[in-house]
């Protein structure tokens, strides 16, 4: 069979990184291609080749039989090249019928805009990708699923004969995304050809013909899904065996580092309290919008709770705000690396100082040299791939940026550390080097709390685990007791069967 | 055969030397521009050249590059401030009212500085307390202090300032360099090392770029921002010493359109409108640049509204010039 799309010997290098070298890639119809790699493997270089954003240095784009060149976004779309993005581009106050014909919505005899074309035609692809939805309404009104389905409709608005879903599932509900795989196999029976990019296997095995798995920006492997083991396509993306066993290891707990106490907010969350242990590993879990980010920020000063009481090594302390809760030895790893985390924009070793410069600078002036040598301490700790330390933070990928973030933190050598869905959205190796290195953290004495929506991270991860519930504590468990079921009910506040029931 | 680039270990610091990105900057574009300027100058008018000449020629730029140094910080974290020239306006008031009550030269400075203090901290109190945008605050605050110097002025001026003040716009602390030329060089000294050698510059930066990030990293934004308000203020009442002293008297009207001429100054400098990024020796060059071009048509007897039209095509031609560049760059690399 013919590639509707091949891509060969493709380089792109970017100053001091090589993104891709000499890669190939073929996407046949009526097939699902699953491109495989960590985070910062080159996927989203090839991806915005694919679609005419990044020139390649070298190698040959073919459409068919010919030679083709994407010099703009334009050219590659209408080369019948189209791409869902992970984050999707569009517009909260045009309309949903606006949004997916924008730049070629049908025109009248005046030139004007036909209305009612444009409206028939949006519900018609609505319906083909899935979603009943009136095409009149604003999009703002949409959650960030049924948006998802809209750019999903604007992708099919262009006759593509290349579909590019970049995670495509990330936002989406367990039935969404079944909605999504029977809309997968009706574009293959129309003979598209799909590229399919996850981190998700399971989703891999269960739609995807083809594989093609990138490492450090060249290609590793490929071939047909039905020919390989989930291990097979783990061990091809890190270059080696990962155990599927959380690298947990035994630390004699200490004396109580952090105690809370009475814990309240007006809206958020209400009588919180715990105790911390040295060495300890304490994981909070709970349904997204349980309270446990807004009270891991109010312990560290960003939000003020009404009423509550914090004692650190037996010290009652007063966070008014973050600094004091950094110099007292408490910090806190935000969830939203982009937002709250990493400083687009600056460069990688002002990123990992900043909380710092108490310590590296002398009487209120900076001490570059100072700034440097600890950046460099950290990053080689955490093993960040860059080309140099006053690169911006926003040129590495996401499992780096993440891998800035956390040696910021660290950086300011604290006694608490609270992680915020540590491993969110950051592919298995980095996953992989998070864990290891919190539990090497706790084994050197540090206090962490792990926020967690992962069942098998909090389990693998935690030596207790507390339960957060409609801004709670709903229950508590140690590390001996622990099942997913036990959690599940906990957060969902369904009662455990009743127990000793004849049998 | 692991790429050297992607290996894990020994990144190294900076992959380029200082010299490779002073000559790739912005400010080495301004100092062609000022050069430029400079040469066509001392072409067109025989008199640019003396000392004296240039000496005067400072006149028209350092008031309102005072303001600029910490305009330039404000706009860095983000923020504007558009009350300085009333803020000016107020502070000069209040020195010709304090002058009708019998106050001497150094309790009219105490005055004019700390007006300009007070009108920083109802900015700064209003953004950061209140959590209002700062462009609505001082678009606010800028009719409401040039209003209090027209209830108090009306069409009246006020004059008969002792004679001592004058020095601080007329006088000369050594040779041609005027006591207000000094303060501007020392100020740009003073703000270069503010911004670029300590952590409180460091925080600008951080919070022009992503406040949120900066605020969970321990900086404190409402304390830096309050602090960058005091400082506007602040010279805005230095600047408004020097103007006053250099007039000699007071109208409502003094200083009328100053602010744009301070941001126009601070954004020709380099700094990104949008807050994150700029230096200071960019607005000391944009600074020379302004007043160069100023003088230099004034020597040669052109209109002042010709001149403005001037600083506009400039403030939009330096800011494409680099774009072009660009695209030029890839169009002819195709």
């Amino acid at each position: 069979m013919k590639p509707a799309i091949a891509l060969e010997g493709i380089s792109k290098s970017f100053p001091g990184v090589r993104a891709l070298s000499d890669v190939s890639l073929a996407l046949y119809p009526g097939s699902v291609t699953a491109l495989i790699g960590e985070n910062g493997a080159g996927k989203s270089t090839l991806v915005k080749i694919l679609t005419g954003i990044y020139q390649p240095d070298a190698g040959v784009i073919r459409v068919g039989d010919t030679e083709a060149t994407f010099p703009t976004a334009l050219a590659a779309a209408r080369a019948g090249v189209t791409a869902i993005h992970q984050e999707t581009v569009l517009f909260d106050e045009l309309s949903v019928a606006e949004n997916i014909f924008l730049g070629h919505a049908p025109r009248n005899r005046f030139g004007l805009i036909d209305w009612k074309k444009l409206n028939a035609d949006a519900a018609a692809l609505l319906q083909r990708a899935g979603a009943n939805l009136d095409p009149t309404i604003r999009l703002r009104d949409l959650g960030i699923a049924r948006k998802h389905l809209v750019a999903i409709a604007r992708a099919l608005s262009v006759d593509a004969g290349v579909v590019i879903m970049d995670e495509p599932t990330a936002a989406l509900s367990h039935k969404e995304i079944h909605e999504l795989y029977a809309l997968i196999e009706r574009l293959k029976a129309e003979g598209k050809a799909i590229l399919f990019i996850s981190h998700k296997f399971d989703e891999i095995f269960r739609i995807a013909d083809r594989y093609t798995v990138f490492r450090d920006g060249t290609m590793v492997g490929e071939g047909l899904i039905a020919d390989v083991g989930q291990d097979d396509l783990v061990r091809m993306m890190v270059g080696r065996a990962v155990g599927t066993v959380y690298p947990k290891k035994l630390v004699e707990i200490g004396e109580p580092v952090l105690t809370v106490s009475g814990y309240r907010h007006p809206t958020e969350f209400e009588d919180i309290n715990f105790e911390l242990r040295r060495g300890e590993i304490l994981g909070f879990y709970g349904l997204v919008g349980a309270g446990r980010s807004e009270f891991m920020q109010s312990l560290i000063g960003i939000t003020r709770p009404s009423a509550g009481a914090v004692k650190l090594d037996g010290k009652v302390l007063v966070i008014r705000n973050p600094a004091e809760a950094i110099r007292a030895g408490i910090v806190y790893v935000p969830e939203e690396r982009g937002r709250q985390g990493a400083i687009i924009g600056m460069p990688i070793f002002q990123n990992i100082t900043l909380p710092s410069l108490s310590h590296t600078s002398r009487s209120g002036f900076l001490r570059l040299a100072n700034e440097f040598a600890l950046a460099r301490e950290y990053t080689s700790r955490l093993d960040l791939r860059a080309a140099s330390l006053d690169q911006d933070v926003g040129t590495l990928s996401g499992g780096n940026q993440q891998k800035v973030v956390i040696a910021k933190w660290l950086a300011t050598k604290p006694k608490v550390i609270i992680l915020d869905e540590p491993t969110k959205g950051i592919d298995i190796g980095s996953k992989a080097a998070v864990h290891a290195f919190m539990s090497e953290l706790a084994a050197q004495g540090l206090s962490v709390i792990m926020v967690s929506s992962e069942i098998p991270e909090i389990i693998g991860m935690s030596d207790r685990v507390i339960v957060m519930r409609e801004g709670r504590i709903a229950a508590r468990f140690e590390r001996s007791e622990l099942t997913a079921e036990k959690l599940v009910r906990a957060a969902a506040g369904i009662e455990a069967p009743p127990e000793g029931r004849a049998a | 055969m692991a790429d050297a680039q992607l290996s894990p270990r020994n990144i190294p610091d900076r992959l380029q030397g200082r010299g490779a990105r002073l000559l790739k900057s912005w400010e080495a574009l301004l100092v062609i521009v000022a050069m430029a300027i400079f040469l066509g100058n001392s072409l067109a008018s025989p008199y640019f050249l003396d000392p004296w000449n240039l000496s005067d020629a400072t006149f028209n730029f350092t008031e309102k590059a005072m303001i600029a140094f910490a305009m330039a910080l404000v706009i860095i974290s983000g923020e504007i401030d558009l009350s300085v020239a009333s803020i000016i306006a107020l502070a000069s008031t209040a020195m010709g009212y304090a002058v009708q009550l019998g106050f001497d030269t150094p309790a009219l400075v105490a005055v004019g500085l700390g007006v300009g203090l007070l009108c920083g901290a109802v900015n700064g109190l209003l953004i950061t307390g209140l959590g209002l945008p700062s462009i609505v605050v001082t678009i606010g605050t800028m009719s409401l202090f040039r209003g209090l110097a027209f209830i108090v002025l009306g069409d009246q001026a006020f004059t008969g300032y002792p004679s001592s003040f004058s020095w601080f716009g007329q006088g000369y602390v050594w040779w041609v360099f005027s006591f207000e030329f000094t303060l501007f060089l020392l100020l740009a000294v003073i703000y270069g090392v503010l911004l670029h050698k300590t952590n409180f510059g460091r925080a600008v930066y951080a919070i022009g770029n992503n406040q949120t990030a900066a605020l969970f990293s321990g900086v404190r934004v409402g304390r830096v921002k309050f602090i960058l308000f005091l400082m506007t203020g602040l010279m805005a009442g230095l600047a408004s010493v020097c103007l006053t002293s250099r007039l000699g008297s007071t109208r409502p009207s003094i200083a009328l359109g100053w602010e744009l001429e301070v941001v126009t100054m601070v954004v020709l400098g380099g700094v990104s409108i949008l807050g994150g990024s700029g230096t200071i020796p960019g607005v000391v060059l944009a600074a020379l640049i302004m007043g160069m071009v100023t003088f230099g048509f004034g020597l040669l007897n052109v209109p002042g509204i010709v001149m403005s039209i001037f600083i506009g095509l400039l403030l939009i031609s330096v800011i494409a010039l680099p774009i072009l560049w660009q695209h030029a760059r890839r169009h002819f690399a195709h």
